[in-house]
């Protein structure tokens, strides 16, 4: 991916990022075309174009940020600046499928922190890692806008709720072995590249994918049934006793799961990465 | 603190009213065909039928305010956008749903897109625009694809596109996913975004109002918000008004969520007030107590049990030490640590952080450190001051509301349990057991 020696910079300069092959770059351009032409100003273009060169290789290279900045007339500093700066795009190689659970307060109170320590332990690898077979990256998420479908995990951002450490376990072993694997909202998925192009603005163009999940969510529909006079089912829980006077107890670093997901000794995100910000901007 | 009017009838049908959400029960409720079944679009009908400074004049007079958290009045916020001064216009909607908690405007779009699309042709005609913007935060593609197709449908039909139903509006409307930055939530460093840049705040004055998306006079408003005006035209102001109170007239999305028995949407007149929405959804899940709550996000300070009757309406929840924000009601009950919550949500804001203003990007990173400290027993006494201060020190004084946000947990969880960061600290460790907060403690089936 570099030829920066790991880690340490001895004031090389990079070499240029290398362009696409010529039929790859044709098309992309394309594509480009089609997405700018949706803004009055090329450059609101860029984070759409940045899914789209995603979509290309899984994830946004030097060779991806050169073509952004080259259709746009911008400079690859000012594209890696706002490549660097949102989360969903992916700087290293990673699986065809995004396994990333939620574990913002409410998610993870209610299970999340379990079932992203349950699927670490599962898939052998740390938040952020990949599967051997190339098939998932795990990672830890923030709130994605389904509390009342807690706990959440999603797969290249499609819904999978009220999941619990059991149902996440065969979820990723269904996506390792193959199996085509449907949300609980969205579409049967696609792989991540698929996915990028939609985000780029490209419409999902496969037969039954927008209809695919119905119309609503259960969650979603609960107030509109007491409404109408329906009583939605209720589910009653067998009690045990409420957590008292048990002896305090060390949090083990499990029980803390975005402990590392705060902020680090460095800016640097990815130092390993020549193209992440080594200066934030304002320097 | 303020209490609700005493409601005799306690019945949901009484209490609830489905406007948005009235048929998202319905197959394929997200199309054109359903949406039409249901007077859609008969409200942009009526717009076209007036002048937009009076239709201006007609959404300020039904009292709507904006449902994104801050709660300004929409109607005054179309009525700032300069008129006859040559520059192009543009609406762009906030669909960055990203804020702890809030999950109303995702199933509102994933299941009735069309209510949006109705209220943006509405607005634009308003306020003279021929481009309006849907920021939708990229993590939710089944929502992206039913936005494509909706646009699409709309297109088609003639609701956009040129000289909209014979009105003369010309109107083009772009769906733009976002990229994963709760920071973008915040209006100005949406704009940014949008342009193509990081998500950073912009400096006020000047106001979007005045030079927003490419420096033109811009109209940045809620998905919720805007989605609402068709019914509002429909059915009339004075009907909206007829819901809700004085200051806060209408409906809204009420997004119940956490240790509840039945978790979901529920669309209510304003001033509900949370104990009604428990007592008519099952309460608390089984054998247990409401512990701590927030009415809308996690950015706005947390609420107990003593605030079960606080009218959930603008001035309610102001009047009770909060603020209304989302509605997002994320209920905890008496298993879950407030440290440890308050931990993740500041962990939260230290990640989301843009880095742009001190306050915030070295408050967040301290707050965190103190946070963790505490938690895991090693804590002193005096940091619970440290806390407060340093959350002092980004309260107000941060570039945008995202700093605020982050000290609202602080300051609220320390005032209602400065106790149980002490046992923290002199138990030296959590007295909470995480297992029995999550979802499945209480299953005896599930073995998770």
């Amino acid at each position: 991916m570099t030829t920066t020696p790991e880690g340490v910079s001895l004031g090389m300069p990079q070499l240029p990022a290398p362009a696409y092959p010529d039929d790859v770059r044709a098309r992309l351009e394309a594509d480009s075309r089609e997405v700018i032409a949706r803004y009055p100003d090329s450059r609101s273009a860029l984070l759409p174009l940045l899914h789209l060169v995603q979509s290309e290789e899984g994830h946004v290279t030097r060779t991806g940020m050169k073509f952004c900045a080259d259709v746009l007339g911008l400079t690859t500093a000012e594209v890696t600046a706002v490549a660097t700066f949102y989360s969903m795009y992916r700087r290293g190689p990673s699986g065809d499928y995004q396994v990333g659970v939620c574990t913002n307060t409410l998610c993870a109170v209610l299970g999340g922190d379990a079932i992203f320590e349950t699927l670490q332990e599962h898939l052998g690898v740390a938040n952020g890692g990949t599967t051997e077979d190339g098939k998932v990256t795990l990672e830890h998420i923030e709130c994605n806008a389904a509390c009342d479908f807690a706990p959440v995990v999603m797969v290249n951002w499609e819904f999978f709720d009220n999941q619990t450490p059991a149902s996440a376990k065969r979820l990723v072993d269904d996506l390792r072995s193959g199996a085509q694997v449907e949300p609980t909202r969205g579409a049967p998925l696609c792989t991540f590249k698929d996915t990028a192009r939609i985000l780029a603005g490209f419409p999902d163009t496969r037969d039954g994918a927008v209809e695919a999940s119905g119309s609503a969510g259960a969650a979603s529909l609960i107030g509109l049934r007491l409404a109408k006079g329906e009583h939605p089912a209720r589910v009653v829980h067998p009690r045990g006793a409420a957590p008292k006077d048990r002896p305090p107890h060390d949090p083990s670093p499990a029980e803390h799961l975005s402990s590392h997901d705060a902020p680090q000794d460095t800016a640097a995100s990815d130092p390993s990465h020549p193209a992440g910000p080594i200066a934030e901007e304002g320097e | 603190m303020t209490l609700a009017p005493e409601i005799k009838d306690t019945s949901p049908e009484k209490l609830l009213a489905p406007v948005l959400s009235a048929f998202w029960d319905e197959d394929r409720s997200w199309t054109l065909d359903v949406y039409r079944r249901h007077e859609g679009y008969e409200g942009l009908r009526k717009a076209l039928a007036m002048t937009p400074d009076d239709l201006i004049a007609y959404v300020k007079e039904s009292g709507l305010r904006g449902r994104g958290g801050a709660g300004f009045p929409t109607g005054m916020k179309w009525q700032f956008i300069p008129q006859g001064d040559g520059k192009p216009h543009y609406l762009v909607v906030n669909a960055d749903e990203s804020e702890p908690g809030t999950c109303k405007d995702i199933p509102l779009l994933f299941a009735n897109p069309h209510s949006l699309i109705e209220g943006i042709v509405i607005a634009c005609y308003a306020i003279r625009s021929s481009h309006a913007f849907i920021y939708l935060r990229g993590e939710v593609v089944p929502v992206l694809r039913r936005l494509h197709e909706a646009v699409r449908e709309a297109y088609a039909a003639g609701y956009l596109g040129k000289n909209v139903l014979g009105s003369g509006l010309d109107l083009e409307l772009t769906v733009h996913a976002g990229a994963g930055a709760y920071i973008c939530g915040e209006e100005t460093a949406l704009l940014d975004s949008l342009e193509g840049r990081r998500g950073q705040p912009r400096l006020r004055p000047p106001f979007p109002a005045v030079a927003g998306l490419y420096a033109c006079p811009t109209v940045v408003n809620n998905v919720e918000s805007i989605a609402s005006v068709p019914a509002i035209l429909q059915k009339g102001k004075e009907w909206f008004r007829s819901m809700g109170s004085e200051k806060s007239p209408g409906f809204t999305l009420y997004s119940l969520s956490g240790h509840v028995s039945n978790p979901g949407q529920y669309e209510a007149p304003l001033g509900i007030t949370l104990r009604q929405l428990l007592d008519m959804s099952g309460g608390m899940r089984a054998g247990h107590r409401l512990k701590f709550w927030t009415p809308g996000g996690s950015s706005t300070p947390m609420f107990t049990e003593e605030h079960l009757d606080v009218p959930l309406d603008y001035e309610g929840v102001g009047a009770a030490g909060s603020m209304l924000g989302t509605k997002a009601l994320q209920c905890f009950d008496e298993t879950t640590c407030v440290v440890r919550a308050v931990t993740r949500w500041t962990e939260f804001y230290a990640h989301e952080s843009c880095g742009k203003c001190t306050p915030c990007r070295e408050g967040t990173y301290w707050l965190v450190q103190l946070l963790r400290d505490i938690e895991a027993g090693k804590g002193a006494m005096s940091d619970l001051d440290k806390l407060n201060d340093i959350a002092d020190n980004i309260n107000g004084k941060s570039f945008c509301a995202l700093g605020d946000g982050a000290a609202s947990p602080i300051f609220s969880s320390l005032k209602y349990f400065r106790e149980e960061y002490e046992d923290h600290i002199t138990g030296r460790g959590c007295p909470f057991d995480p297992a029995k907060s999550t979802a499945w403690a209480d299953r005896t089936e599930v073995n998770a």
